[in-house]
């Protein structure tokens, strides 16, 4: 990637004109709309925003206080069921108070679309993980709407720093699918260019990324640029120190970060009740910042309140915590083994409030998408599953020498030297009759 | 050390012999707790911890919360408390959340305390690479934690090793991290719960040999037992020592073996660099620099991060390496 292309790209993001300002009907009204197309507005908000935000009643329905949950608790329903939703996995459209999108009926068919062919996508790779042409798949099964409807609620400009999961986030992004897969593969550590895309590496070091997201946002702050930055999370992640770390810098900075978590239920084996007692998005209180939760298995839901808490930081009301409620339909990865620790009668309930089969329902329902239209996404995602198979058939393996890349930016001798002295030694081999046997060259 | 109605010896795998060592540990005190990131149900994501939650409780196999730093931050509380938490880390990539409390408080709280409190925690990696795993799931941090000092650091390569040496680390009074050749839990061997094991920190000659010695621990003592067999082939005859224990090291069994073979090359997937191999190079060539015939050669990985899957085989230090090493160091 050449230098002119980053500042070219750079200077697109940090402007802040990657797309108009979200206007949602229905979402909660900010006091700082004024500032059009981005520029200095955050800089010369700065010390009022503090106030502002502080006055302001968070945009979030709040949870009513209710004493601690006795420690047998269940963490299935901890909260109940007060969550933001706007289609019921019977497909009904439902109003909220606080949240609402108005879509379009070419709108709502790209969700579906965008579900889908996630979903397609996410089946090929796990059937390519069976097959041995990836050595491990995290599948997104179940969460195609937190994911999607997170994801399209974001405008070009802004930052998304995602898990290992965020496959579905990938996909609004504009990041080719295939080129998630080289880690799975095990031909890079990352493989794609965070920038391009402003989508940043998966993280498998759980929670670390929460920081760095904030930390982006802290610098988007003090350019003065009005984009968001979202970071994506687990139920299990919220336990790390990492993650309580960024809820405070966030919250003292008042950093433009929407903290994304998706509560599957699970951290591998770990029901969410191993990680709190008390619903994950009330622990945003504490911290001074508004936390919401949605239903997670409702795209619309989850486009409307990620809408509105990026709305918030764009206008520098600073962070706010997503807790989508969903459910990891899958293996934790393809090593994993659920059936050592859960029921297929909770499997089966989720199955029921299906994230894709629910749009579907409504799109029927209301007459927003015929027969021909769906024909035509399953005759695409085909298409896409044909073309991830091949991809990943010609994905070159790295060269040996690639250990040696990018370890420093500005270089180090002892790289050199050993990049040198392992060059010989492989050269040893080339003229040896036996070379390529175990005791090649011996 | 022994129970009296010790089992027979039998053929296990290096996971089964931990689980069975922690079995062992749990009947024999029950103040020796299991914690961690999915021991309960699953048993570990390699099932090391396998049936324990089941036979001894949630009070003692305990599913933690995910956050490696409160599960050595209370692991500490617990062992000042007097129980003594055996701690699984789930793989060695995700240990240093839990840096500051090992490095600043696990440490050094025998010291700070003049003596009067014992932190008798024991941590469990399972660590090194070898199964083509995704990032941070391959990593040999050894080093990084043999360099404090009140940290004891030790590393199975065999069946036998791996219960005893878990043993007697769960009842030693201080903090000792247990490196685990993860590569290696499914090979098998001899595990006797009735035998007499030598001393935790000594090493080991597991193959004799006159010409030059190799000096290796944990996911390296096979490769390098393989290595010894082709240079026989070519009338080469390597010694090999097993070091099973980083901190402290015991160079005084190397020590016999140098003076013995006069060359020594020392092998581990860690980087070369500042590596464990180093140290036992310059103490060897302190100790016995009259007796070597060639310099001490080190065997290791590089400075760069641990490769992508499809490049550990080339950057591991497998058998081409070490004989490589060997043929240099008989050269001289
Ligand atoms: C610091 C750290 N500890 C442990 C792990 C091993 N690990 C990988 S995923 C996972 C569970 C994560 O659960 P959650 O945050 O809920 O995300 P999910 O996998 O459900 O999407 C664990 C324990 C890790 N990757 N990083
Ligand atoms: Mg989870």
């Amino acid at each position: 990637m050449t230098v002119e292309s980053t500042a070219a790209r750079e200077e697109a993001r940090r402007s802040g004109t990657g797309g108009k300002r979200a206007a949602a009907s229905g979402e909660p009204s900010t006091s700082r709309s004024a500032s059009p197309g981005g520029g200095k507005g955050r800089a010369a908000q700065g010390a009022s925003n503090k106030q502002g935000a502080a006055k302001k009643k968070p945009a979030a329905k709040k949870a009513p206080a209710k004493s601690r949950k006795p420690a047998k608790a269940s963490a299935a329903q901890p909260g109940g069921d007060e969550f933001v939703q706007l289609l019921t996995p019977e497909g009904e459209r439902v109003h909220h108070p606080s949240y609402d999108v108005d879509l379009t009926d070419e709108e709502l068919r790209g969700l579906y679309r965008d579900m889908v062919l996630t979903c397609r996508f996410d089946a090929e790779a796990t059937s390519l993980q069976r097959q041995g042409e990836l050595g491990l798949w995290a599948s997104l099964l179940g969460q195609e709407a937190a994911q999607i409807g997170s994801g399209r609620a974001l405008r070009t400009d802004d930052y998304v720093f995602p898990t290992y999961r965020e496959h579905g986030v990938a996909w609004c992004r504009d990041v080719d699918p295939t080129l998630l897969l080289g880690m799975f593969r095990g031909v890079n550590n990352g493989g794609w260019d965070p920038n391009t895309n402003n989508f940043h590496l998966y993280t498998i070091v759980i929670g670390s990324q929460v920081l760095h997201a904030t930390g982006y946002a802290m610098g988007v702050a003090k350019d003065g640029a009005d984009s968001a930055v979202v970071a994506y999370f687990g139920d299990g992640a919220s336990s790390q120190g990492d993650v309580a770390e960024a809820f405070t810098f966030a919250s003292v900075y008042n950093a433009p970060v929407v903290f994304f978590c998706q509560n599957n239920q699970w951290a591998i084996s770990e029901p969410t009740d191993r990680q709190t007692r008390v619903p994950i998005y009330r622990r945003a209180d504490g911290f001074g910042f508004p936390g919401v939760r949605v239903d997670g298995n409702d795209v619309l839901a989850c486009l409307a309140v990620t809408k509105a808490a990026v709305e918030r930081a764009r206008t520098g009301e600073g962070p706010m915590l997503i807790e989508a409620f969903t459910y990891r339909m899958g293996a934790h990865t393809t090593s994993d083994d659920p059936t050592r620790y859960r029921t297929d009668e909770e499997h089966a309930s989720w199955e029921a409030k299906d994230p894709i089969a629910r749009l579907r329902g409504y799109l029927e329902r209301e007459g927003r998408a015929d027969e021909a239209y769906f024909a035509a996404i399953e005759e695409e995602s085909e298409a896409m599953g044909k073309h991830v198979r091949e991809a990943i058939r010609t994905m070159p393996d790295p060269d040996t020498m690639a250990i040696f890349e990018n370890v420093y930016a500005d270089g180090h001798a002892l790289v050199d030297e050993e990049r040198a002295q392992f060059a010989r030694y492989l050269s040893s081999f080339a003229d040896a009759p036996a070379a390529g046997s175990t005791q090649g060259g011996h | 050390m022994a129970a009296t109605t010790a089992p027979a010896a039998r053929k296990l795998p290096i996971a089964k012999a931990i689980n069975e060592s922690l079995r062992a540990s749990m009947e024999a005190d029950p103040k020796v707790l299991v914690m961690g990131e999915d021991v309960g149900k699953l048993g570990g994501v390699f099932r090391v911890t396998d049936g324990l939650q089941k036979d001894f409780g949630e009070e003692r196999v305990i599913d933690t919360p995910l956050a490696e730093s409160g599960i050595v931050g209370t692991a500490i509380g617990m062992a000042l408390r007097g129980y003594r938490p055996v701690v699984e880390i789930q793989f060695d990539g995700f240990v240093f959340p839990a840096y500051d409390q090992i490095v600043t408080q696990l440490a050094k709280m025998h010291a700070r305390a003049l003596g009067k409190v014992k932190v008798p925690v024991v941590i469990r990696i399972p660590y090194a690479g070898g199964i083509g795993a995704v990032e941070h799931h391959s990593e040999s941090p050894e080093v990084l934690f043999a360099h404090v000092a009140g940290l004891k650091c030790v590393s199975p390569s065999n069946s036998a090793d791996a219960y005893w040496m878990l043993r007697q680390a769960i009842e030693c009074d201080d903090p000792v991290i247990f490196f685990e050749p993860k590569r290696r839990y499914w090979d098998k061997g001899e595990v006797d719960p009735a035998a007499i094991p030598g001393p935790l920190h000594q090493a080991k000659v597991v193959k004799e040999g006159t010409a030059l010695t190799l000096a290796a621990y944990g996911p390296m003592v096979k490769v390098c037992l393989e290595a010894a067999a082709a240079a026989e082939e070519e009338g080469n005859s390597l010694e090999v020592v097993d070091l099973r224990s980083i901190s402290p090291i015991d160079f005084d069994t190397v020590q016999r073996s140098v003076e013995k073979t006069r060359r020594l090359v020392t092998v581990h997937e860690a980087p070369v660099f500042l590596g464990s191999g180093a140290e036992v190079a310059a103490r060897l060539t302190e100790r016995c620099f009259y007796h070597l015939e060639a310099p001490v050669l080190r065997v290791g990985g590089f400075h760069a991060p641990y490769p992508p899957a499809r490049l550990e085989d080339e950057y591991l230090p497998g058998l081409d390496r070490v004989l490589d090493a060997v043929d240099r160091a008989l050269a001289y």
